[in-house]
């Protein structure tokens, strides 16, 4: 009777062992990410917080916060991930990041080393003290307004990673299968639409791949080396109340432990607090049960709490990060002298230096974009300083009128939260006029009425303001053939003009278009101002 | 298979050499020799044996394109009806039943059990006052006038839209009335088209179609709002059928009129309904101001889609009998006769 109940009670032990609970906790927010990146499409938003996973990042509110001194909207949310680390360590890393978690299975399911070489792939190497000076380097550029946490921040990654590349190859391979009907339509990124092109897919692919390939060299590579969030988190895991706690009188030095643990925090010898994802693994693992998650484990002493990088280190990457600073501003694609004609920004961004201030390349604007207008950059349009930042590409996609989603999911207000009404410059903003993204040129020399003789005004018949930005000269003339021609030969009213892309999208001179904008005469910076006064707005 | 010896009299005590079996060799050329048999008669064989890969002409590889032909929807108006019925109402669904009244009634149309394709223009991303697009409020009626009169088995709306099309279909608010009426809405993904063949069409004897809504309809029904349009002066029930189009369409602006006409041989519709609830009266075909929409309280419902186009033109968009061009083309294809005199019956 009382042998059946023990039996019954180590049973249930081992079912609700720790290692489980996070196997749980990290199959039900890899979902959640997955259902926020599916809920992004234009016919599914429903006012839901699809980018809540940018808004719980620490490192997101520690960066921003120090680039533009603000803590905008939701980021203060950030601060509940910093309490659960002060309370439990870095469960963040492996019971709730998603990148993380990707590469935990992927490093489970390729794992064939034998264990031995599993113990020595789990060392902790002084390579791993790399994030920390990550972290220093791009906090310090954070404090004079260059933002580039989103190059290496884990959630920001993973998000670009699905919206730019693991989205638009899974449409496409759906949309290949050549199944017709909306049968499929519930597993699409962006159903009912043509196939979405992303400029910067492959590049953001190849990436996302070979750090996932890491994980055969050194398992969790990018958690261990490269995570700047987990630099951060690591530096408060040390002050948690919960620790792995090593039974010093039942351990026999076996190095079992070692086998599957994820932040090769040495459990066998002194835990390194910093290191410790709190995966519970070596609790299993133990065949002593000398191993235990609890509260205030062991004495300070017999664990190492700080990190590992030692102060000069710090102060060196520190330097780094200062020298990059005026370094990357040398480009000059942030200032008003000399801007690239390729930067255009999505309608209600800020002045571009304190955009770059702002936005974490986390290209959520780009995966509600229902017109595909919206890209990550490569380093063609902005380069390096605004690599991965969200432009508009009119060969793509359009600016269409009545849209905003772009504002409403950006977390960090790189992009303002504007209305509709502030967009098109009506109601209340009717002194202040629409929002204008840039001006349309005519490429006098491709355009088919103005230099062959052929009628078109594509360009007229698209245009969305009202009235029409693009108008025309009526002109008769006598072709090459004899033929008698009616031309209209179409021109832009730059007052009218809120460059919204719809006329070089649809220009038949599909290659490089006769009608084109560039940024020039955007509303949100004054430096890049075209006409002295607009003939429209003030009377 | 194989198995090491040491060969007497090596001078390296330490080597094996591997040997091969009589046995073993005679299984590897057997092997050999039918693999290489094997694909020699797949490149070699003549074209027209079985399996045969063989091309040696380069004829065979060409690619070709299956071309898809579009049937036609006509059904012969019952006898003594008018070619064309037009209903007044301020009611858009009774202004919709007096001018299918006019020319026979729906029925007479659609038969029970059939799979109908409404086509209304959704080209834009804009509001249903403002003119660009059909008008929810006949959609919805249309819709559910097949359903629950005609009895139709399903109906499908269909358009490939200039902007997104998930957009428009919301924010024109065509989608939530097709929902309401219980019709089903087809959006254009990269999947959803193919290329069509259109004998006797100038521009687009092969061209790509939006063609997944119409895969097996019985019934094509185009509806269509009253548009300025900048460069062929009017968009109304032909220029509606474009939105099937795909590809780079927007060439087809070099000759909008031989385009329009050209419709009208691809889509021989059952019926073409022309709405003037909001009647887009300049700056078309995108409008974008209230002030250029006129309320007209009319619907023109025909047979003959050429002569719908020439009523609304005089009556609704009031422009008077100097019609469009691409009318007399479409008359000159076949496709109707543009005088509407003596062929309305209007029901007020």
């Amino acid at each position: 009777m009382s042998r059946d109940r023990q039996a019954r009670s180590s049973r249930m032990r081992r079912v609700f062992r720790l290692a489980n609970m996070r196997l749980l906790s990290q199959i039900f927010f890899f979902a959640l990410f997955l259902l926020a990146c599916w809920a992004s499409w234009t016919t599914r938003l429903g006012g839901y917080p699809v980018s809540r996973f940018l808004e719980l990042d620490p490192l997101v509110l520690l960066a921003t916060a120090l680039s533009t001194g603000y803590v905008y909207r939701a980021l203060g949310w950030g601060l509940l991930v910093f309490a659960v680390t002060l309370i439990f360590g870095r469960v963040f890393c492996n019971w709730i990041c998603p990148y993380g978690s990707l590469h935990h299975f992927v490093g489970w399911l390729f794992s064939i080393l034998p264990r031995k070489e599993r113990w020595e792939a789990n060392r902790y190497r002084k390579l791993f003290t790399l994030k920390y000076g990550l972290l220093a380097a791009l906090l310090l550029m954070a404090c004079f307004g260059v933002l580039q946490i989103g190059l290496l921040d884990p959630i920001c990654l993973m998000y670009r990673s699905v919206i730019l590349a693991v989205a638009p190859s899974s449409d496409r391979l759906f949309a290949s299968m050549g199944i017709d009907g909306a049968a499929l339509d519930f597993l699409r990124f962006a159903p009912g639409s043509a196939s979405r092109v992303f400029i910067a897919s492959f590049g953001v692919g190849a990436i996302l791949l070979g750090f996932l390939a890491l994980n055969l060299y050194i398992p969790r590579f990018f958690c261990r080396v490269l995570c700047p969030l987990g630099a951060l988190l690591g530096t408060s895991s040390r002050f948690a109340l919960f620790r792995i706690h090593r039974n010093l009188q039942r351990c026999t030095d076996c190095n079992l432990c070692l086998s599957h643990c994820e932040g090769a925090a040495d459990p066998q010898g002194v835990l390194r607090l910093s290191e410790c994802f709190a995966c519970m693994n070596c609790l299993d693992d133990c065949p002593e049960d000398a191993l235990s998650f609890r509260i205030l484990g062991q004495d300070y002493e017999e664990v190492r709490a700080g990190t590992d990088v030692g102060r000069r280190r710090l102060v060196f990457s520190g330097i780094l990060g200062a020298v990059a600073v005026p370094l990357l501003r040398t480009q000059g694609v942030n200032t008003d002298e000399n801007y690239s004609p390729l930067l255009i920004r999505p309608p209600g961004s800020v002045e571009e230096s304190d955009f770059l201030g702002k936005c974490i390349k986390c290209d959520q604007c780009v995966g509600v974009c229902p017109t595909n207008v919206l890209q990550g950059a490569t380093f063609a349009e902005g380069g390096l300083e605004a690599l991965w930042t969200p432009v508009m590409n009119f060969h793509l996609g359009h600016c269409q009128l009545k849209c905003t989603l772009c504002s409403e999911v950006c977390p960090t207000g790189a992009i303002r939260r504007i209305t509709v009404e502030e967009k098109l410059g009506v109601g209340a903003f009717e002194e202040q006029g629409p929002v204008r993204l840039g001006t349309a040129f005519y490429d006098l020399g491709r355009c088919l009425p103005h230099a062959m003789e052929i009628p078109c005004v594509v360009c007229e018949e698209v245009c969305p303001t009202s009235p029409k930005a693009i108008q025309t000269h009526d002109e008769e003339i006598m072709d090459a053939f004899g033929q008698i021609v009616v031309l209209r030969k179409p021109f832009i009213v730059p007052d009218l003009c809120i460059g919204c892309g719809l006329c070089e999208k649809e220009c038949p001179v599909t290659d490089r278009r006769a009608v084109y904008v560039t940024p020039v005469g955007e509303s949100r910076s004054t430096g890049r101002r075209l006409l002295l006064s607009n003939r429209v707005t003030s009377e | 298979m194989t198995d090491p010896v040491r060969p007497a009299g090596d001078q390296a005590p330490g080597r094996t050499r591997e040997a091969i079996t009589r046995r073993a060799f005679a299984k590897r050329v057997a092997g050999l020799a039918g693999l290489g048999a094997a694909a020699s008669y797949l490149a070699f064989a003549p074209e027209d044996w079985p399996l045969s890969m063989a091309d040696a002409t380069g004829l065979r590889s060409q690619p070709s394109v299956e071309l898809k032909r579009l049937g036609d929807y006509r059904v012969p108006k019952p006898d003594g009806a008018f070619d064309l019925g037009v209903g007044r109402d301020v009611d858009t669904a009774l202004r919709l039943r007096k001018a299918l009244d006019a020319i026979g009634g729906l029925a007479h149309y659609v038969q029970p059990g059939e799979i109908v394709l409404v086509k209304p223009n959704v080209a834009f991303d804009r509001s249903p006052i403002l003119g660009a697009t059909s008008n929810p409020e006949i959609v919805e009626a249309l819709v559910r006038a097949l359903l629950v009169d005609a009895r139709a088995a399903e109906v499908r709306v269909a358009d490939n839209p200039i902007e997104s099309p998930a957009d428009c279909f919301a924010k024109s608010g065509i989608a939530a009335a097709v929902e309401r009426a219980g019709g089903r809405v087809y959006l254009p993904d990269s999947n959803a088209f193919h290329e069509l063949y259109t004998p006797g069409a100038v521009l687009i004897e092969q061209w790509s179609c939006f063609y997944r809504p119409l895969r097996s309809v019985d019934k094509v029904i185009g509806v269509a709002p009253v548009k300025d349009h900048n460069l062929c002066g009017a968009s109304m029930g032909l220029k509606n059928w474009y939105g099937l189009l795909g590809g780079r369409r927007n060439q087809f602006h070099q000759d909008i009129h031989e385009i329009v006409s050209d419709l009208s041989l691809m889509m021989r519709p059952t019926l073409s309904i022309v709405d003037g609830g909001h009647i887009l009266t300049r700056n078309g075909p995108t409008g974008g101001d209230p002030s250029d929409v006129r309320e007209g309280q009319a619907v023109a419902v025909g047979v003959d889609p050429v002569a719908v186009d020439a009523w609304c033109y005089e009556n609704l968009l009031e422009r008077g009998r100097d019609y469009p061009r691409y009318l007399f083309m479409a008359e000159d294809k076949g496709s109707g006769r543009v005088d509407p005199a003596g062929r309305v019956k209007e029901i007020a």
